[in-house]
């Protein structure tokens, strides 16, 4: 066994490494986007890649989204791999013909013989203080569109991993970067980078007995958070990160959700008509007989986003957390 | 220091220089669509390609009435005919080598079947057994898009990867008029001259977006003249003359395949028929104006002046007709036959690897089946 060296990176530093990675050992990939090119991105990601694979490979675009994500269909067909950055979740919404239309059927609509290989990076999320249209949690129209698969880190690691597995995917993947993680820092083995694991499983973060907290993304270290919190009430929880909403890991959800006989979903995004409603039908579906308490969901309220000044009061944290596991209690007292 | 305190010393400059990047006038279209056909030009034109492009829109012209009749009979779901646009789906197919890709809009069946592709696979999308019958990279056919417009970028994403590849690759992207108000349009046009991409775009104006007629949908002098505010080029030229359209696209595929980057051309036709079997074009559009455009019809007009230049004869004309009922009989044969599906094709093809909700929806689907042939449902 050798030992690694850990050192501290960035989540960001960790999706530009995985780009590059990606880029030196397979000449079809592309990265393309609004100023990836000589400004690297605005959050960065991209930088360094137009100076060392010239700007046939990292390509700064017109601006305009449904072109970036159209022309990488045609570059698709020709056997290319893009990836495109869309610059923020937002922003992303004039490409949704091309994905809801094109790229999300390709591969079924010609049976097969013409799978689209794209990955489409959206920074997404709130939580940075961002001005109208800069921090949308979107997820819930993509997992909603079939053919597409979903995925977002929460850790450094995983946004290396999870990139690389996207970039090799044979499918279109829908690449959800948690942007208020961009430099959320961790020790993580850039000489080394941790192994390409296949798209679709969730990892549990933290074990404990008493609740399981399902989320992803952002998400995650404030449920990490709340764990540490709820040690206090006496409270053991599980944290579930599951990485990936399309495909889903009902395995891993579910073993954990049996474990502990009650479940939370906690994300940014508007509960009515978003992800959580999916994950605790599911859950209730596979585990009734296991459940101590009806599934409860912490989520963003149904508004539009916020001005940054009041997000703080949109965005699930600690508190509400801990509230709504109190009411998982609370449903099994009585 | 504001302007007033520094009075006196302060001189108003004017603005930097400014040039136009390119002299606007080589881009700009002809004040009249470019033809062929009865003019001077057609003695230069060749007989063998003459003779070629009139067996194709024979062809073409039956395909689409046998078509329109598959409908009838319930055969076909729908479709909308190409009657009176013949010479600009087959100059299209025509035009392109075989390394050349085709990217046609859901009315282009006959551009696609033009460039060699089986009739029968080309009418899948419109017959509902499968949205695209074949594959597109083995024809370098992308499949037909409904969405309006939006095979535009994808045809400059080819061209565009191709030449990056660095292989003599041409795409040729059809769409309507009614197509070019689409925002997919406009970004289409602009990366493809920003890439300088091979691509050629050849709008067919026929007068109506469904029931819209072209002065609703733009206020543009012509949809030629939208390529100069891009940078490309633009053309227009007699749709219905089908020696003139080849030779327009023939010089945009060349000056793409050089290294000029794209065009934009413009075809002025007609539709004939309406919109699909579904329309009624009576509630939008007068007999007078369909027979003005009936008596500009592109066959006539080729085969006059192939009998005028003594290059076909009766015996030719019947030839290409009798090509015409022989493809006509095959479509009809194999249309007539029930298609076999099956259900479990469903969950194929929507990823690389089903997700494990695929998988349990598959089972469910297999086990509704399994009681179905039993009997027990
Ligand atoms: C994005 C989009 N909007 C609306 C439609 C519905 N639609 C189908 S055909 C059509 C008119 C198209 O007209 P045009 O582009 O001129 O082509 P043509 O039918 O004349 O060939 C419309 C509105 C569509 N297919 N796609």
């Amino acid at each position: 066994m050798t030992t690694v060296a850990l050192k501290p990176a960035t989540m960001a530093q960790a999706l530009t490494r995985a780009l590059r990675d990606a880029m030196a050992e397979d000449p079809t990939v592309h990265v393309m986007g609004e100023d990836v090119g000589t400004l690297g991105g605005v959050f960065r990601v991209t930088d360094g890649l137009a100076k060392e694979f010239g700007e046939d490979r990292c390509t700064d675009t017109p601006l305009a989204e449904a072109g970036i994500l159209g022309t990488a269909v045609g570059m698709a067909m020709y056997g290319l791999r893009p990836v495109v950055e869309m610059q923020f979740d937002a922003f992303a919404y004039p490409a949704f013909e091309q994905l809801i239309s094109h790229v999300s059927r390709m591969r079924n609509r010609t049976r097969g013989a013409m799978p689209l290989p794209i990955t489409i990076r959206v920074p997404y999320g709130g939580g940075i203080g961002g001005v109208e249209h800069h921090s949308d949690s979107s997820e819930a129209y993509y997992m909603a569109t079939p053919g597409l698969h979903v995925v977002t880190p929460a850790t450094v690691a995983d946004a290396y991993g999870l990139l690389r597995a996207s970039i090799a995917s044979d499918d279109p993947v829908v690449f959800l970067e948690p942007k208020r993680l961009y430099w959320s820092k961790d020790t993580w083995n850039p000489d080394e980078p941790s192994p390409v694991e296949p798209i679709g499983r969730a990892v549990v973060r933290r074990p404990g007995r008493s609740a399981t907290l399902i989320t992803y993304g952002p998400s995650l270290p404030v449920c990490l958070e709340s764990a540490e919190a709820a040690r206090a009430e006496g409270w053991d929880l599980e944290v579930v990160d599951l990485r990936s909403l399309v495909p889903f890991d009902d395995e891993t959800v579910c073993a954990s959700v049996r474990r502990t006989g009650r479940a939370l979903v906690v994300h940014e995004s508007g509960g009515y008509g978003g992800p959580g409603g999916e994950i605790a039908a599911r859950v209730t579906e596979r585990c009734f007989h296991h459940l101590e308490a009806p599934v409860l969901r912490v989520a963003g309220f149904d508004i539009p986003y916020p001005p940054p000044m009041l997000e703080r009061h949109h965005l699930p944290g600690v508190d509400r957390i801990l509230d709504a596991v109190g009411r998982l209690q609370w449903e099994a007292d009585n | 220091m504001t302007v007033m305190e520094q009075r006196g010393a302060y001189r108003p400059t004017p603005p930097p220089a400014w040039q136009p990047r390119t002299d606007p006038a080589p881009l700009l279209p002809d004040a009249a669509p470019y033809r062929v056909l009865g003019t001077e030009a057609a003695a230069q034109a060749d007989p063998a390609l003459l003779r070629r492009l009139y067996a194709e829109l024979v062809r073409g012209r039956r395909y689409n009435a046998q078509a329109t009749a598959l409908t009838k009979q319930g055969r076909l779901a729908v479709y909308p005919s190409t009657t009176g646009q013949e010479a600009c789906e087959v100059a299209a197919a025509l035009v392109l080598q075989e390394q050349d890709w085709l990217f046609p809009s859901y009315r282009d069946t006959l551009a696609a079947v033009a460039r060699g592709l089986d009739p029968v696979q080309a009418l899948t999308l419109l017959r509902g057994d499968w949205h695209t019958g074949y594959d597109p990279r083995e024809h370098r056919i992308a499949p037909l898009s409904t969405p309006l417009a939006t095979q535009l970028p994808h045809a400059v994403g080819l061209a565009h990867a191709a030449r990056l590849k660095g292989d003599d690759v041409v795409a040729l992207a059809l769409v309507g008029d009614g197509g070019t108000s689409e925002g997919d349009f406009h970004e289409a046009l602009n990366f493809a001259a920003v890439w300088q991409a091979p691509v050629v775009f050849l709008v067919q104006n026929n007068g109506f977006a469904i029931s819209v007629p072209l002065a609703k949908q733009t206020a543009a002098p012509s949809l030629a003249h939208k390529a100069v505010g891009y940078g490309m080029p633009g053309r227009l030229v007699d749709g219905n003359d089908a020696a003139a359209v080849h030779e327009v696209l023939a010089d945009a595929v060349r000056h793409a395949r050089e290294g000029g980057g794209p065009t934009l051309v413009e075809a002025i036709t007609y539709r004939i028929e309406a919109h699909t079997n579904a329309d009624d074009a009576t509630r939008y559009r007068g007999d007078a104006e369909v027979e003005a455009w009936r008596a500009h019809d592109p066959i006539a007009l080729l085969e006059h002046e192939l009998t005028e230049r003594g290059l076909i004869d009766e015996a030719g004309i019947k030839a290409a007709r009798d090509a015409a009922e022989t493809m006509a009989a095959e479509l009809r044969a194999h249309m007539n036959q029930d298609p076999v599906l099956d259900p479990m094709d469903l969950f194929a093809d929507v990823y690389a690897e089903p997700t494990p909700q695929l998988r349990e929806q598959r089972e469910q689907l297999a086990a509704e089946l399994a009681a179905e042939r039993e009997g027990t449902h």
